[in-house]
């Protein structure tokens, strides 16, 4: 084996006392410091062409940013596209998804939305038909519409903010739930403020 | 040189006007037309069924093209012909093999913001998704590793698409960019002639930094007790090497590099640090680790420099220079993030700053660390030969613009370590993928870029030649003078550094119990080899090859016990480096 190369033992080095948390954060070396999760709301606009949700979700993919929703749909230009994405992810990691996002040539511009923009979901419910009139009745607290009815089951649509599907889907459990969709949030920023 | 000797030669006065440009009559010509447009002068590639009418009409066009051995070669001679000259390199392959051939070449490109354009043959449009004969969704398999990629669908606009990946590839952060090339398209009549090459709108990098934050960042300057810049690879694609060094002098702060930066600052100045990282300078590893503000510009804070993310500078306040915002506060927290171009900020700073920091006590500390721990090896005759003495005595021999490019190993260590770099573009290696097998097609493409007289010097491992070894035959046929050092150790050597360190010594699939005789093999390609394994042997060998008008090849039997030291292990401090195997 080589001998390698001269100069004091790492233990003979002066040592500097300062730390980084996980995020390349300089931080106080006595307390723990790492970001907490939390959720955002990203619009991204991108151009109408093949590829684009398969690049955009490849580059999640990649980065191992969980995705809780993903919703994408045309605008009133052709040539665009609407993409809400929801991700729960530490502050930087947040940042990082929105500059990356930026980044793919096709995405025209991301914007992560007011915590009071207005978020929807839709889901589509099938439960067992032996009730449809008590099936029915929850529909309607809230605010659904029966859309399907037959012999076995009773399907419903329920439109709102996460919350409120969960919270119908806990409901409608009784009944015995068949099937169940859920299209993710597609949201816009309340009043004249612009999306992207 | 290439089928393009045939022709008559270009006089000096026409050389950078089009000549004859093509004629677009087809989708393939207005492929290749859009490429004249935008000053392309060579291309590396490998022919096949689907990328047939893009070679076709090729044939009357004044780009040089150079046909390589296997297609990995070609995005690698791609790849290096852009580090060297600064314009982008274009590699050509046909569709399926081909096109996954390519993949290698690119996913480097893209990890090292080359900017290569690989133009890949496609099934018609008719056959897409039928698994047709030699089709793959190349689109899909390169969107990861592409800064953009287009699938060509029409030939009235083919023209303008690969005129926009030109553009895109070498615009604000490189990267390599993809056009997949449906036969039917190429194939297709058309007239319409593709206009000047240009960027997507939605891609408009920004140049300058803002003001306030180059006042902030230039008040944080001033007051640093410790400053110290690191140039990464950023600056050497900014052609900013020499404003950056301008800048390093005007102020007096300290310099370390990246291994992609090296070059940046001539590696003999009194502030250069060397290059920092798993096996960087014990010095610029403590400088690192001990600046209080680290002025970073042009580098992505890879982990091999960093070592752990928790100890890397931990005291130091963060300037982050770089075009590409997405790299701010990506691995290491920016304090003062600046993006724009690396030139332009240096020089905004340059504006801002009135005083430089007063550092006299932090450059002596530096100065010591240099003399503390020295780049340094033992010699002795009666051992076998060591590599470091091999890169000096090539590094003496050649002169201070002399090109090196080296595959992936010890061999790139050492050569980064002991050849003394002092111009930008003048070290070609494969840094953030790390691809075994790049040193000679890049040796290649750099000659191809590189001017008249400038020696191209390819260092390489015994394991990364055999990679891509079938790429001689193509120096040969084109008569590239380059040299190969090749470093053998008979071991594909770090490794075995790495099982001896980290893997009691049990050296599984690391050595050859048989390697071929290099000299040889190079004699059947048609080269020149020597054999090497004596110090005495060294200077003759290396002076007959470096002479020698063709591609030569040395092979340097060396200590195969030499291991790499400086050496911070994965993820710990930078300047808890390891001096010797018993420090690990
Ligand atoms: C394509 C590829 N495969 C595997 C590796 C993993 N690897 C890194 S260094 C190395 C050994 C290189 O051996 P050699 O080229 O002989 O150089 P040496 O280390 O002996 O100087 C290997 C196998 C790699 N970097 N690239």
């Amino acid at each position: 084996m080589s001998d390698g190369l001269d100069g004091p033992e790492p233990e003979e080095r002066p040592d500097p006392d300062g730390r980084r948390n996980s995020q390349g954060i300089r931080i106080d070396p006595e307390v723990e410091a790492e970001p907490e999760d939390r959720r955002a709301v990203l619009s991204a606009l991108v151009k109408h062409e093949p590829g684009v949700l398969a690049n955009i979700s490849g580059l999640f993919r990649r980065r191992q940013f969980n995705i809780e929703s993903l919703t994408v749909g045309p605008t009133t230009d052709p040539d665009r596209a609407r993409i809400t994405l929801e991700i729960e992810e530490s502050e930087p990691g947040i940042e990082q998804a929105k500059k990356q996002l930026q980044k793919l040539v096709p995405v025209i511009a991301v914007t992560e939305l007011e915590p009071t923009a207005i978020r929807r979901e839709l889901a589509l419910i099938k439960v067992d038909g032996s009730a449809p009139d008590q099936v029915g009745a929850v529909a309607e607290m809230y605010d659904g519409k029966t859309v399907d009815v037959s012999q076995e089951s009773v399907t419903v649509e329920i439109t709102g903010s996460e919350q409120k599907i969960n919270a119908a889907v806990e409901t409608f459990g009784r009944f015995g739930i068949h099937e169940i969709v859920r299209t993710g949030t597609a949201a816009l920023e309340r009043g004249t403020r612009k999306t992207t | 040189m290439s089928e393009r000797t045939t022709q008559p030669p270009e006089t000096e006065a026409d050389s950078d006007t089009e000549t004859t440009p093509t004629t677009v009559s087809s989708g393939a010509t207005s492929v290749v037309r859009a490429l004249e447009n935008t000053g392309i002068e060579v291309m590396f590639g490998v022919q096949g069924g689907a990328i047939m009418p893009v070679y076709d009409a090729l044939w009357n066009s004044d780009i040089d093209h150079v046909m390589m051995a296997h297609e990995q070669g070609a995005a690698h001679a791609a790849d290096a012909y852009n580090v060297v000259s600064g314009e982008p390199g274009v590699c050509l392959a046909t569709s399926g093999p081909g096109a996954t051939n390519l993949v290698t070449g690119i996913a480097d490109a893209n990890m090292d913001s080359d900017a290569v354009v690989a133009l890949t043959g496609q099934v018609p449009q008719s056959m897409v998704g039928s698994d047709a004969f030699q089709e793959t969704d190349t689109t899909g398999i390169t969107a990861p590793i592409t800064k953009n990629n287009y699938f060509a669908n029409d030939a009235d606009t083919v023209g303008d698409t690969v005129g926009e990946a030109v553009a895109l590839a070498g615009t604000g952060r490189p990267g390599p960019t993809l056009v997949d090339l449906p036969k039917d398209v190429t194939n297709a009549e058309t007239d319409r002639d593709p206009g000047m090459a240009q960027t997507p709108e939605t891609y408009m990098p920004q140049d300058e930094a803002d003001h306030a934050d180059v006042e902030t960042a230039a008040r944080a300057i001033e007051a640093a007790d410790k400053p110290l810049l690191l140039f990464g690879g950023g600056v050497v694609k900014a052609n900013a090497a020499e404003t950056a060094r301008e800048f390093a002098t005007a102020y007096d702060i300290p310099v370390v590099t990246t291994m992609p930066g090296i070059g940046t600052m001539p590696e003999d100045h009194d502030l250069c640090l060397s290059w920092a990282g798993m096996h960087g300078t014990g010095y610029a590893n403590m400088a690192i680790n001990h600046t209080d503000l680290l002025i970073a510009v042009g580098t992505r804070f890879d982990d091999r420099l960093t070592g752990g993310i928790e100890s890397f500078a931990p005291e130091a306040e963060v300037i982050h220079v770089d075009i590409d915002p997405a790299e701010i506060s990506k691995n290491i927290h920016a304090d003062y993030p600046l993006i724009g171009d690396a030139g332009r900020v240096l020089e905004q700073l340059d504006g801002a700053l009135t005083t430089a920091p007063d550092a006299d006590e932090w450059r002596e500390q530096c100065l010591a660390w240099q003399e503390e721990y020295p780049m340094d090896y033992a010699a002795p005759d009666d051992e076998p030969l060591k590599p470091q003495f091999v890169v000096e005595a090539l590094d003496e021999a050649t002169s201070d613009e002399a090109i090196v490019t080296s595959g992936v190993g010890q061999h790139q260590m050492w050569a980064s370590q002991y050849w003394t770099f002092r111009e930008p573009r003048t070290w070609v290696s494969s840094h953030g993928l790390g691809t075994m097998g790049y040193g000679l097609p890049a040796a290649i493409g750099a000659k191809m870029a590189a001017d008249d007289g400038e020696e191209v010097v390819c260092i390489d491992g015994d394991g990364s030649f055999l990679m891509t070894v079938q790429e001689l035959s193509v120096a040969v046929r084109e008569d590239l003078d380059i040299t190969v050092a090749i470093l053998n150790n008979e071991y594909i050597g770090m490794v075995r550094q790495w099982q001896d360190a980290f893997f009691e010594g049990r050296h599984m699939a690391a050595g050859y119990s048989w390697i071929p005789e290099f000299d040889k093999l190079a004699e059947a390609f048609g080269a020149r080899g020597w054999r090497v394994d004596d110090y005495d042997e060294v200077a003759d060998a290396v002076e007959e090859a470096l002479d020698y008008d063709g591609p030569s090849v040395v092979d340097f039997h060396i200590d195969p016990a030499e291991n790499v030291y400086p050496m911070v292990p994965s993820g710990g401090a930078n300047d808890k480096f390891a001096l010797s195997e018993d420090q690990l």
